[in-house]
């Protein structure tokens, strides 16, 4: 499903964020990116979802050359991946379920199909009371649920999840990644980065460690 | 195409939502637009009026021979005879220096004619052409004004021959202040929407990374613009009402002094609807650069 072939991701200023790296990740796996901060993570995750191009190298996701995509292709490719963002990228001056439901009306799913999928959506992450809260009135844990609710309303081959479980603390980690695991059990491909080592050890699965942009 | 219907309703209640979450800041530019509309649509409305008044007079070349005070009304008669058997002429009406003054009691110059001492006014004829050709009477005129017994002659198409083309001139000075005027609306409607659009960077950002098109999010920002010009023109629809209704009385009392029943005619529904379609088209074009240019500003990939 994802195939990185010697990959080199060079921001203006030269510095390297990612450098010569190459993976395969299939179709229904669970991958863990570990790494310290700086270490390029956010980056690769970048590169996956065509938000930024690689320098040199190629980047295939669903037979896809992201790199070569047209700017009009992009947003067609992008609604088969579930971004959860390390800043969340909620919008603060609307509810809970308007935050939930912008993926689907930019599908052109509006109305009463748009309202039940979205409260599907809400109720596996626990927030179907607080559908007409702001984010601003959640907290953090919840927060990050509502970013994981907007990321599979549109039901994704993939999701990409950049350190979902940062500033949260254990059993609030701990229930995510519990989410995590469901969707990967009915097929979802998830690559989920994080520098918490203890997490991958608790719950196991492949783990790939980057470093100065390369796999170590 | 329900999926298309859908997406256009939606970017439409998302316009109209942006109106309600600020409606000071909309109705501000709704009136400055309906202000720069009315400007040029109010002189065309002025210039139309004016085209109507100036087509009720007679199309008819006049000459008017007046004689000189010490003339006599024997020789006035005696003239106007001999230009009524003139082929070109349709007719020739002597009028007194009786008639004269007592006409200009008539029309509101009463005080003045009641002061003078003694009447100012010459015996005079008044010859139509059997033509409208303005020309016809020029030869005419010539001959007149060497007779020795007369002070002034004046072709009266000469007059209607300047008001018409004060008009026409009057008319490009309309539609080139429309043109630009125009243009200042574009500008006005595009500089609103780029306003938004940054204050709306976040939005767009999240929208275009979870999958929307340019399209998507262009379409609530040019609906918004042409809604914008829509009600600018509106607006300008509405001031012109006022306008006419309160200039109304004044040109009805300066016509009846004219012995006119002139009434001042304000934009009709076919041209109110053209003010409409134009205001909401460059209330569009404006949107369209704006957005154009903010979302390559933008640079979002
Ligand atoms: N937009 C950018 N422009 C320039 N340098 C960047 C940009 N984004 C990240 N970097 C640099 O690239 C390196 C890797 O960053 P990142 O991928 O965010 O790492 P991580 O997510 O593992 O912390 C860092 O040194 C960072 O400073
Ligand atoms: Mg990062």
């Amino acid at each position: 499903m994802i195939e990185l072939n010697d990959v080199t991701k060079r921001y203006p200023g030269g510095h390297e964020a990612v450098s010569h790296l190459s993976l395969g990740i299939g179709k229904g796996e669970l991958v863990f990116l570990t790494g310290r901060s700086g270490a390029g993570k956010s980056t690769l995750l970048k590169l996956i979802a065509a938000i930024e191009r690689p320098t040199s190298g190629s980047a295939v996701v669903f037979g896809q050359n992201v790199g070569r995509l047209r700017r009009a292709a992009l947003p067609y490719f992008r609604r088969n991946i579930g971004l959860i963002f390390q800043d969340h990228k909620l919008l603060y001056d609307r509810s809970v379920f308007d935050n939930a439901v912008l993926p689907l009306h930019i599908q052109g799913v509006t109305g009463q199909d748009a309202a039940k999928r979205v409260r599907a959506a809400l109720d596996k992450v626990g927030l179907l009371k607080k559908e007409r809260a702001r984010p601003i009135t959640l907290s953090g844990g919840e927060q990050q649920r509502l970013c994981i609710a907007r990321a599979i309303v549109s039901r994704p081959q993939l999701v990409l999840a950049d350190e979902p479980t940062a500033n949260l603390d254990d059993a609030y980690a701990g229930e995510i990644m519990d989410m995590f695991r469901a969707f990967n059990q009915v097929g979802v491909t998830l690559l989920i980065s994080t520098h918490d080592q203890e997490l991958i050890r608790r719950y196991g699965g492949r783990a790939l460690t980057l470093a100065e942009g390369k796999l170590a | 195409m329900k999926a298309w219907l859908e997406h256009h309703a939606h970017s439409l209640r998302v316009a109209l939502g942006r109106f309600r979450d600020a409606p000071l800041a909309a109705l501000f530019t709704v009136l400055v637009m309906g202000v720069a509309i009315t400007l040029p649509a109010g002189l065309y409305v002025l210039m139309h009026n004016l085209q109507q008044a100036a087509g009720g007079l007679t199309p008819q070349a006049e000459v008017s021979v007046f004689f000189k005070l010490d003339a006599t009304e024997q020789t006035a008669r005696r003239l106007a005879a001999e230009l009524q058997a003139q082929d070109e002429v349709a007719g020739a009406r002597f009028v007194s220096r009786e008639a004269a003054l007592e006409r200009m009691r008539g029309t509101g110059l009463g005080e003045i004619a009641a002061s003078l001492e003694e009447n100012p006014l010459p015996h005079a004829v008044v010859v139509t052409s059997r033509e409208a050709d303005p020309g016809a009477l020029s030869a005419l005129a010539e001959r007149m004004r060497r007779h020795p017994e007369v002070d002034r002659v004046s072709l009266d198409s000469d007059w209607a021959r300047r008001l018409a083309a004060l008009l026409r001139l009057a008319g490009d000075a309309v539609w080139a202040l429309a043109a630009l005027l125009g243009l200042a609306l574009a500008a006005i409607a595009g500089n609103t929407i780029r306003l938004q659009i940054y204050a709306q960077r976040e939005e767009i950002e999240v929208a275009r990374l979870i999958g929307a098109t340019d399209r998507f999010i262009r379409r609530p920002f040019l609906y918004f613009g042409a809604l914008q010009g829509l009600f600018g023109g509106l607006a300008a629809w509405l001031l012109i009402g006022l306008l006419q209704r309160l200039m109304q009385g004044s040109v009805a009392e300066l016509a009846a002094a004219y012995g006119s029943r002139f009434q001042l005619a304000g934009l009709g529904l076919q041209e109110g609807a053209l003010l409409l379609g134009v205001s909401a088209l460059l209330g569009l074009a404006g949107a369209w650069f704006a957005v154009i240019h903010t979302q390559r500003a933008l640079n979002i990939p």
